[in-house]
């Protein structure tokens, strides 16, 4: 089932996690305690301008040589550090996590026109298929993720989240089904400037899949929802379409519709259908997007999962339960229940 | 020595307390086994091919037919067919010729794959109340969209190439007048007008009497280049070059001159009763540069307007030949498996020579997703598809749409009796005999093979709805969908899927 | 659009520029000026541009200077092509009516699966000229080759006439496969070919005094094309090329 919640303040004002904590501990009934995660954007000012490397390492001193000598290859490691954790009665500590701050040598991908991301990914894709016992879960700039397996509350307490500070959070409560949980199939997933939260099931997967691979992404998450990031990475940062359209793309209008649509726009929205049809998420989804300008919530396109939005000021609100935004914000205005398929998206003041 | 007379094939017996003497097994039967003398229905059980026409046309159920009543002594090695194929070609020293598609008992992978079913953790959908999407659109499709945005209107920069609108992914392939009769086009045609689908001309021009029907034509050229002019390119919705057959890979066809009629010496530009032979390749296509050529040279006739298909019989390196094609400016494959069907092909071919499409098109369609261009091109399957699981699994596989060729004559009414080759249909399916063709009433044959595309959609939509999907694109390659239900795991890596319980 | 109006033009005569031009905008001018009107449209620079022609239809004639590229005047319905260099490969590719004359040699697979209309080649072809060539009715296709030939001319011919008028004196036919597969048409060739240069299902016979008064239009067409003297030619003696049976390969096969 699972409960999703997400928050942007768009005057980039930051929050700290104690409101996000208790919004997501309030769906409790929506998970399972087998996984829970949060992602908080400008968590990390003093290193802004690094990537975000977030690693689970299994032992960490048989495989963290080989991670440091890939990061190594490709750039220079400006800071690291083991994640600080708190001991929690339900969370065994099977994985040592471990944050690198890392700046890339573009030099060394020259034909790309953005190679530090560029190079980035590779590493990312290249670590997780080829060094086991170690997973990158995180890599983006400023943007720090945490998860485990655990209710949402006891992770939070975990990472200590209440410590750390970001004018985007989003929160995931995890009932798994497909998956076993374990941490890296704890939500929200992340890729660069990415990251994604998402209740539902997407039977298009098999398909999303091998199409996502086909242009050198590597899912090694075992579940669903790491396509979203990749599909995102993909629409919007390499074939540079609006957000609005990489939703359209994931979640296009029926076809009936279309062809009722006056020319023009029928016209794009055919063209977006056959171009980007293995993109088509199918199956009951409601989904949270974030990167470091705005969030993007939406669902499938007959709307089987939930989806709330509300707005205070600044602050754009998307949730499973209206009334975990309403732990977050009392006064809450403006809920709305989003159209299936339609995107509900907040952008950081410019 | 001589080798003597082989057991009959199919023993006819007439129930004479039944039989009436109405004469019409006699009437129906072109074979000539039937004959009326001296008030009694005589027969001659040796020229039987087993149409079934006297069965369906007897109004007493007084006819029997028994399939081989004395059969050989059996041995598992030297079969019945083996033995006599032997005993034919020792008495005449030929190539044995045969129809329909490949009749051996190879095992059939489509039964060894089984379909999903959401259960709890997502909702399957009831594609009678809830939106279901079959729409499959074939042609060139671009990588990616440019796009502008001004003023809040977003234009498209990409221009899309013509492609064909299908409401559902079942067309029907390409049989020719000539290997078909003409009342049988003009049911299938009608069939796919009613049914917002394709259908293939084959290599055989088009006739007149179809040019109503002509946007949802598929016209063929294949070597013999016959029936092909400027006008014929330009009155089919997409042009298909014919490489090769899956009943009879890397050879040509023949239309004998007895079936070169008066109307199909005119469709085809040929005299009458001269052979129509296509040669086994394409003498402007000796490499696949050269096919670059002639798919450029078609778009160029008909100035870029339509979609160029390219169809190949399914073999061993298909999937490295169909990726060639792809970059050839071709907007679609055909990969025709070796179950395809014919009118007559080489019984060591029809039997013996090319792979199964389930593995075919997999393969195919994981080597253009290696090279990133399976959604640029299109991949229709067609040779074997019975029924709408077939088409469901084969999607799952990676293809866009099928073509299906004996499942549609079958609606029409042919027996799969395998003996086109005789030109004497009794159904008026495989004939060009005036009084044979007459049988078949386009009227009724066409709502036959439309009831059958109807049904056969119905039936996707269920098992899409049931599986959670409601966009035919998203069934498409989704070989997480199905399991391998006792494959071996060789084959199974080939299909990419899992096996059962996995 | 390259096309331009020339100093002398008239409103029916068009003149191209086709230097560095890609094939489709090419055929793009001259499918516009067919439907402007042009009579006559005079190409020049051609180089290596495929598909000049490509399923054109109308009376109009296009003159075309330099080397085109292969499938000159494919599926071309009517028009007349003359070339003032060579050609490459399959000139009249299932081209439906009209005529090429071509004042040079050409590649292989000359007037490919043709069905009427006439090629006329001054001098040499390459391999398996008048492959496939067919005839229905009205529509009788002819090749006519000045110079010499390649191997399996004719072959698999279904109708029309392939007339090959090469000098038999100083260069004798050697190539394997004449007609190799006919089934309908004839290949007429002057002076004489070997028997073991024809293919399967070929037969040869002298042309008659009769056939050969039939053809002598044609020669005299083909010289005055070439303005060259068509007595030399009309003296000489031919053979023709004929099916041994319009059904080469009916006993081939036997039931199941």
């Amino acid at each position: 089932m699972c409960g999703i919640i997400g928050v942007i303040d768009r005057s980039k004002e930051r929050m700290d996690g104690q409101a996000i904590r208790s919004a997501l501990s309030m769906m409790d009934e929506r998970g399972s305690g087998e996984g829970a995660g949060y992602v908080a954007y400008g968590a990390f000012p003093e290193f802004a301008d690094y990537y975000a490397i977030h690693v689970f390492f299994d032992a960490i001193h048989e495989t963290k040589a080989a991670v440091d000598e890939e990061l190594s290859k490709w750039g220079t490691i400006v800071h690291e550090e083991e994640i600080p954790t708190f001991e929690q009665p339900n969370i065994r500590k099977i994985h040592t996590p471990w944050r690198y701050f890392f700046q890339p040598d573009a030099r060394l991908m020259p034909r790309s026109t953005t190679p530090e991301d560029d190079i980035v990914m590779h590493v990312v894709m290249k670590v997780n298929t080829s060094i086991p016992g170690a997973l990158v879960y995180a890599s983006g700039k400023n943007i720090a993720i945490f998860k485990a397996s655990g209710w949402p509350e006891e992770v939070a307490d975990f990472y200590r989240i209440q410590d750390y500070k970001g004018y985007i959070w989003l929160g995931h409560n995890r009932y798994p089904t497909n998956t076993p949980g374990w941490w890296g199939g704890a939500h929200p997933f992340n890729l660069l400037h990415w990251s994604v939260v998402h209740n539902g099931e997407i039977t298009s997967y098999g398909t999303n899949r091998r199409y996502i691979e086909s242009y050198g992404y590597r899912c090694s998450m075992f579940t669903d929802t790491e396509v979203v990031a990749y599909l995102f990475d993909l629409l919007v940062r390499r074939h540079h379409l609006a957000p609005e359209l990489a939703v359209r793309a994931l979640a296009p209008p029926f076809w009936d519709e279309i062809d009722r649509m006056p020319g023009r726009e029928a016209h794009l929205n055919r063209a977006i259908r056959l171009t980007y049809g293995p993109a088509l998420m199918n199956g009951p989804f409601a989904i949270v997007v974030a990167n470091p300008d705005a969030i993007v919530g939406f669902t499938d396109r007959i709307k089987l999962r939930p989806l709330v939005t509300g707005t205070m000021g600044p602050r754009l609100y998307i949730s499973s339960e209206e009334a975990a935004i309403r732990v977050m914000e009392p006064d809450v205005g403006d809920i709305i229940m989003p159209r299936a398929g339609e995107p509900v998206i907040g952008r950081v003041y410019t | 020595m001589t080798i003597g007379s082989v057991p009959v094939k199919f023993r006819i017996s007439v129930d004479h307390d039944q039989c009436m003497l109405c004469g019409r097994c006699v009437e129906n039967c072109p074979y000539d086994v039937f004959r009326l003398e001296n008030g009694k229905i005589h027969v001659n059980s040796r020229k039987c091919v087993a149409c079934h026409r006297c069965i369906a046309m007897c109004p007493r159920d007084a006819i029997n037919i028994r399939e081989r009543p004395v059969d050989y002594r059996s041995h598992p090695v030297w079969t019945t067919e083996v033995r006599e194929a032997i005993y034919n070609q020792a008495r005449t020293g030929k190539i044995i010729l045969a129809g329909m598609g490949n009749a051996k008992p190879y095992p059939v992978i489509f039964d060894s794959l089984v379909l999903d079913a959401c259960q709890v953790t997502n909702p399957s959908i009831d594609p009678l109340r809830e939106p279901m999407e079959l729409r499959t659109y074939l042609g060139k499709k671009p990588s990616r969209l440019e796009t502008r945005e001004h003023d809040g209107d977003v234009e498209v920069l990409t221009t899309l190439s013509p492609n064909l609108q299908l409401e559902t992914p079942i067309m029907i392939g390409h049989m020719s007048y000539g290997a078909i009769s003409l009342n049988a086009q003009a049911s299938i045609a009608r069939a796919v007008f009613e049914t917002g689908t394709f259908m293939g001309t084959g290599e055989g021009g088009l006739h007149q009497s179809l040019y109503p029907y002509q946007d949802h034509m598929i016209v063929q050229v294949a070597s013999g280049r016959f029936g092909v002019d400027i006008n014929y390119l330009e009155r089919g919705a997409a042009i298909e070059i014919k490489i090769g057959q899956g009943a009879k890979p890397g050879i040509g066809g023949h239309l004998p001159g007895e079936k070169v009629c008066e109307d199909v010496s005119c469709t085809r530009m040929i005299p009458v009763g001269s052979d129509a032979i296509s040669p086994a390749p394409h003498h402007d296509i000796y490499s696949i540069e050269d096919l670059k050529q002639l798919v450029r040279s078609l778009k160029e006739a008909t100035e870029w307007k339509k979609p160029v298909f390219v169809k190949i019989a399914a073999v061993h390196n298909s999937a490295a030949i169909a990726a060639g094609i792809a970059r050839s400016a071709a907007d679609a494959v055909v990969i025709d498996g070796f179950r395809g069907g014919t009118g007559a092909a080489p019984r060591v071919f029809r039997d013996h020579v090319g792979i199964p499409v389930e593995a075919a098109i997999a393969s195919v369609d994981a080597k253009l997703r290696s090279q990133g261009i399976r959604n640029e091109v299109s991949l229709i399957a067609s040779g074997g598809i019975r029924e709408s699981a077939d088409v469901a699994k084969v999607i799952a596989l990676g293809a866009d749409a099928v073509y299906i060729g004996t499942a549609a004559l079958v609606a029409m009414g042919c027996r799969v009796c395998g003996t086109c080759y005789r030109g004497l249909c009794p159904w008026g399916i495989a004939t060009q005999r005036p009084d044979l063709v007459a049988r078949l009433d386009p009227e009724i044959a066409s709502r036959n093979v439309a009831n059958l595309i109807h049904a056969w959609t119905l039936e996707l939509s269920e098992l899409m709805g049931a599986a959670g999907i409601n966009s035919i694109e998203s069934l498409r390659g989704n070989r997480d969908r199905l399991r391998g239900y006792l494959l071996d795991e060789s084959i199974m890596k080939v299909l990419d899927v899992k096996p059962v319980g996995a | 659009m390259s096309s331009q109006w020339g100093p002398d033009a008239v409103m029916d005569r068009v003149r191209i520029d086709a230097a560095g031009m890609h094939y489709t905008p090419l055929n793009r001018a001259i499918r516009s000026a067919v439907e402007e009107g042009a009579r006559e449209i005079e190409i020049y620079h051609v180089m290596g541009q495929r598909f000049i022609a490509d399923g054109l239809k109308g009376d109009v004639t296009l003159i075309i200077h330099g080397v085109p590229g292969g499938d000159l005047g494919m599926f071309m319905s009517g028009p007349t092509a003359i070339v003032h260099g060579n050609c490459d490969h399959a000139p009249g590719n299932t081209m439906d009516s009209g005529l090429i004359v071509i004042h040079g040699s050409a590649g292989d697979a000359v007037a490919h699966s043709m069905r009427g209309g006439k090629v006329f080649v001054r001098d040499s072809i390459g391999y398996r000229g008048g492959i496939h060539m067919k005839q229905y009715r009205d529509k009788c296709p002819i090749l006519v080759v000045g110079g010499s030939f390649r191997a399996f001319l004719g072959e698999y011919m279904a109708g029309g006439l392939i007339l090959a008028l090469g000098p038999p004196t100083n260069s004798p036919i050697r190539e394997r496969g004449i007609g190799s597969g006919i089934h309908g048409g004839r290949i007429i060739i002057r002076g004489d070919v070997d028997d073991e240069y024809l293919g399967v299902g070929a037969t040869k016979s002298p042309l008659s005094r009769g056939e050969k008064e039939e053809i002598s239009p044609l020669i005299q067409e083909f010289a005055s094309c070439f303005r060259i003297d068509p007595d030399v030619l009309l003296e000489d003696s031919y053979v023709q090329i004929r099916p041994s049976s319009s059904r080469p390969f009916a006993s081939k096969y036997t039931w199941e």
